[in-house]
């Protein structure tokens, strides 16, 4: 059962990556986006992992998609057309990409891993004592450093984006 | 782990999932679509942390604890990003890449 709940989720996370970096309207590749991170999702709740799927789908399916879809209708029109790149440097790149997948599978498929047979499942209980832990293996530095990053990196967007008027050099643009 | 499943079914879905972010990083010319490129990119690698740790060290929790802080950090480098396209479409009133030449007015 769950091998064939892992298979449609395999298949939905690949197809829609590919709508999304092919697709040439740029507010559905956002949403091709979203089935993406939505599939990724699934497969954590498959792994028994459900505070990482709680976050991916608050995080990135409730924040970062609607981040981007917020620049996109303030920057496009909604039926805006993108750019695409010559056919010729479509083939390059595929061709180099599909050279760097097959290396990277047969070094996959030439290893042999140590898996450990075993149904744990992780609690959010553990991941919490473990992130403030202060002892040998404990993640508090780290923790308090992430804090400062969100905190600078919050600050960073909001003067960033509010920015200047425009001066007369660029209205002339 | 999940049951019926080898670790290198997982390993195979995140690798072409990192090589069609690594894709559409090289062929968009939109700085918004490379910035969803790059959120592919990070989750394969999410994925990878996640699963390494809970099929080959499940007593351990490093690696789903780091998948906690990449998702962080790619949060906080979106909203910057995020930030600096809305400030260049003012700027010079495009977010293409080839438009984009000029460090600082």
């Amino acid at each position: 059962m769950e091998r064939y709940i892992f298979y449609i989720l395999a298949a939905i996370i690949i197809v829609s990556a590919i709508a999304s970096v092919t697709s040439k309207k740029m507010l559905r590749s956002v949403i091709y986006l979203l089935f993406t991170l939505c599939g990724i999702a699934g497969i954590y709740f498959l792994i028994d992992y459900n505070f990482l799927a709680a976050i991916q789908l608050t995080v990135y399916a409730g924040g970062i998609i609607v981040l981007i879809i917020f620049s996109v209708v303030l920057i496009h029109h909604i039926e805006m057309e993108l750019e695409v790149a010559k056919l010729s440097k479509k083939i390059i790149t595929g061709l180099a990409c599909a050279i760097g997948l097959g290396v990277f599978l047969t070094t996959i498929y030439s290893h042999q891993f140590n898996v450990v047979e075993n149904f744990n499942s992780t609690t959010t209980e553990q991941i919490g004592l473990k992130l403030l832990s202060y002892e040998a293996g404990g993640f508090i530095l780290p923790f308090e450093v992430i804090s400062i990053l969100l905190l600078a990196s919050m600050i960073g967007a909001i003067v960033i984006a509010k920015g200047k008027k425009l001066t007369d050099k660029n209205e002339s643009k | 782990m999940i049951a019926g499943i080898s670790i290198y079914e997982i390993l195979t879905v995140t690798s072409i999932l990192f090589f069609i972010g690594v894709y559409g990083f090289l062929t968009r010319k939109n700085l918004i679509s490379i910035l969803m490129s790059i959120e592919l990119i990070l989750n394969a690698s999410i994925i990878n942390f996640v699963v390494i740790n809970k099929y080959l060290y499940p007593d351990m929790l490093q690696g789903v604890v780091f998948s906690i802080f990449i998702i962080a950090v790619a949060a906080a480098e979106t909203a910057l990003a995020v930030a600096i396209i809305i400030n260049l479409y003012r700027q010079i009133a495009s977010v293409e890449v080839k438009d984009t030449e000029i460090m600082k007015y």
